[in-house]
């Protein structure tokens, strides 16, 4: 790990940062957003929240009625925690200002996997900070069920910064659902978000992260991750509701022998949405392995799809699959698939396709007997549906229905 | 006998805005199979297209009279729930959509998990419903699967085109298993409620399914009618080129 620089020079840093624009997507006015909000009070029992809050959260993959199938909840409204608790053994859920606090040690890994001087965004999640969580799966144990995190928008033009930090200890195995939404479905919001990821030698984490903003809502989230030796990272990331604006590129960074990252992001633009998403894999170290998966489709707002694969290491192998629908005449899709090697005996690929559904297809099912719609339907269900391997059935099957309970917004 | 359950009459059909089919008629009654033969680009592929509706086979004389009904006009979805079916030789690849979905879709929820767990197993795709459609499968999964599909949809009227083709000895005998299910062939005729129209190049398909009426197309044409054996043997002696010194 890299020497931990002082406070003093992060907060430095961040401060000459703060007008640097990212070299992707809207360049956001942050000077529109109010940086606080009242304090929430602190609910021991996430059950007794108001409804819509747990129905606008129940939509994006947090439970909070029954929680039984929760390893630890973590929820925060605006800028404050208001609940956080642990269910199984072996699994630390807390806010991260708590967990500052609580150990020392979590400095070495603040701003390690992502940089503080980024961009604006970065900068203003340091100078602005407000919390976040903190997950950890101490050695050896393995959660079963999920851990859930919610991050809600609840205030008008509020600006949420956000900083998280998961760890996987050794031979751990954590898997995470983070649910992203806003009280409103109409007031502006911004959420600034960074998560930095820490996953130890033959560790697993799965993190599947959904996203229900509004059609008035900016998001930039800055993410990263360092995966150690045998360790395995795959990141699901959904966004089939509005948004007006987004744009993130994570960057996963194989530094251990055989460690492995896959990406599957699903992507919906609606009118007026504009989406800038990749993933990037750097692979470090030799044997390392990776898979990224994008399907978007437009049903007339603007997708930018990335992908970078960047090999240094003999042996590694990577793969970059990314899918373009346009189901409306005033969608772009534009697919910049990306591949880096640098020596001799290392395998990457991609493929890339974004066009309408096939005619041909809609027919074959319609001599089925299935109406135009319904074989329309069933070929965007195809579309949206990735079998992601290593995902406990549990989470797949509630990312099926998470997916699913969006698609008939797009018929 | 049974009725007259198919009847094509002075049929032209346009591709593109070229006409590829000059006044076919052809009529065919329940529990019957027939054949056609001609050679590459005869309209034998265009004569199955038209009947199943697809749009870029435009009708502009001439009428389809199923089952009573007169289904010039109805679009290919409407036909196919109405009994009309197709085996495709080329079928597309539809990602992320599962045989199990498609087989489904064709069972119109009757059954359901069973059945479909049946069909596969009869045509030997038992590890197949959870793979992607046509993804990847070789010529006789193909076979079989279009077969699957068309058993679940329990047509009145398969359209078959070129059963035998790409397909191995060992599959060929498996889909002429199939067919005769599908076509009923294990009933007495006037107990069955299917018939078959079938396209076929070699002919091998004969001798695993029974067939009463061959008809040879020549130029968008049907130039001959007759037992589809005897038909097979002029052309495997002499070719397409008697048949049309026959014409002539």
């Amino acid at each position: 790990m890299r020497q931990v620089e002082s406070p003093k020079t992060t907060e430095e840093k961040a401060k000459v940062a703060s007008a640097k624009p990212a070299p992707f997507g809207e360049d956001i006015d942050l000077g529109i957003y109010v940086s606080s909000a009242k304090e929430q009070p602190y609910q021991t029992d996430p059950s007794k929240l108001p409804a819509k809050a747990k129905e606008r959260m129940l939509e994006a993959g947090v439970i909070l009625d029954d929680p039984g199938q929760r390893a630890g909840t973590f929820i925060q409204m605006d800028n404050a925690p208001v609940h956080s608790s642990v269910r199984q053994e072996g699994v630390e859920v807390m806010a991260v200002s708590q967990a500052l606090e609580k150990y020392d040690w979590l400095s070495d890994y603040w701003w390690q996997a992502v940089a503080v001087d980024t961009d604006k965004y970065t900068a203003s999640v340091e100078l602005n900070q407000h919390n976040g969580y903190f997950i950890r799966a101490l050695p050896g144990y393995k959660t079963i069920y999920p851990v859930q995190a919610c991050l809600y928008l609840a205030k008008a033009r509020l600006a949420q910064n956000v900083h998280n930090i998961i760890i996987a200890e050794e031979n751990s195995e954590l898997h995470i659902i983070t649910g992203c939404t806003t009280a409103s479905n109409e007031e502006a919001g911004l959420h600034l978000g960074v998560s930095e990821f820490y996953i130890k030698k033959g560790a697993k984490v799965t993190f599947t992260m959904i996203h229900n903003w509004n059609p008035e809502v900016a998001v930039r989230p800055r993410t990263a991750a360092i995966i150690e030796e045998n360790g395995l990272f795959l990141s699901n990331y959904v966004l089939m509701k509005p948004v007006r604006s987004i744009q993130m590129y994570p960057t996963a960074r194989c530094v251990g022998e055989n460690a492995v990252v896959r990406f599957n992001s699903i992507l919906v633009a609606g009118p007026g949405s504009s989406l800038d998403v990749g993933s990037r894999v750097i692979l470090n170290a030799k044997g390392a392995k990776t898979e990224i998966i994008s399907r978007a489709i437009t049903t007339g707002g603007s997708i930018v799809a990335r992908g970078y694969v960047e090999g240094n290491a003999p042996d590694v192998k990577g793969h970059l699959e990314c899918r373009g629908l346009i189901l409306h005449k005033e969608g772009i899709i534009h697919a910049i698939p990306e591949l880096k090697g640098t020596l001799a005996g290392i395998d990457l690929s991609h493929e890339a396709a974004v066009g309408k559904i096939a005619e041909e297809e809609v027919e074959y099912l319609m001599a089925r007997g299935l109406t135009r719609t319904e074989a329309t339907a069933t070929i965007v269900r195809g579309f949206l549906r990735v079998d992601i391997e290593g995902l406990p059935p549990l989470l797949g099957a509630e990312l099926q229905r998470a997916i699913e309970a969006s698609e008939k917004d797009l018929m | 006998m049974g009725e007259v359950a198919l009847s094509i009459e002075q049929l032209t059909v346009e591709v593109e805005g070229r006409e590829i089919l000059h006044d076919i008629n052809l009529g065919m009654k329940l529990g019957e199979t027939h054949v056609l033969f001609g050679p590459n680009g005869s309209g034998k592929t265009t004569l199955l297209m038209a009947i199943m509706g697809f749009p870029k086979y435009r009708i502009t004389k001439g009428k389809i009279i199923f089952k009573g009904q007169d289904i010039t006009m109805l679009l290919l979805d409407e036909r196919a729930r109405l009994g009309i079916g197709m085996s495709f030789q080329r079928p597309p690849v539809v990602r992320g959509v599962k045989m199990r979905d498609i087989v489904a879709a064709c069972l119109r929820g009757e059954g359901q998990e069973e059945r479909i767990r049946q069909l596969a197993e009869k045509t030997n795709l038992a590890d197949f419903l959870d793979r992607e459609i046509n993804y990847g499968f070789s010529g006789g999964e193909i076979k079989r699967s279009e077969l699957m599909q068309l058993l679940a949809q329990k047509p009145t009227l398969t359209l078959i085109d070129e059963p035998e083709s790409g397909v191995d000895l060992v599959n060929i005998v498996l889909i002429g298993e199939l067919l005769n299910s599908l076509l009923e062939k294990d009933c007495p005729i006037p107990e069955r409620k299917c018939m078959g129209l079938i396209i076929t190049h070699t002919g091998h398909i004969l001798d695993y399914v029974n067939a009463r009426t061959g008809y040879v197309m020549l130029d968008g044409r049907i130039v001959c009618e007759g037992d589809p054996h005897e038909i097979l043997k002029t052309i495997k002696a002499k070719g397409y080129v008697e048949c049309v010194k026959c014409v002539k």
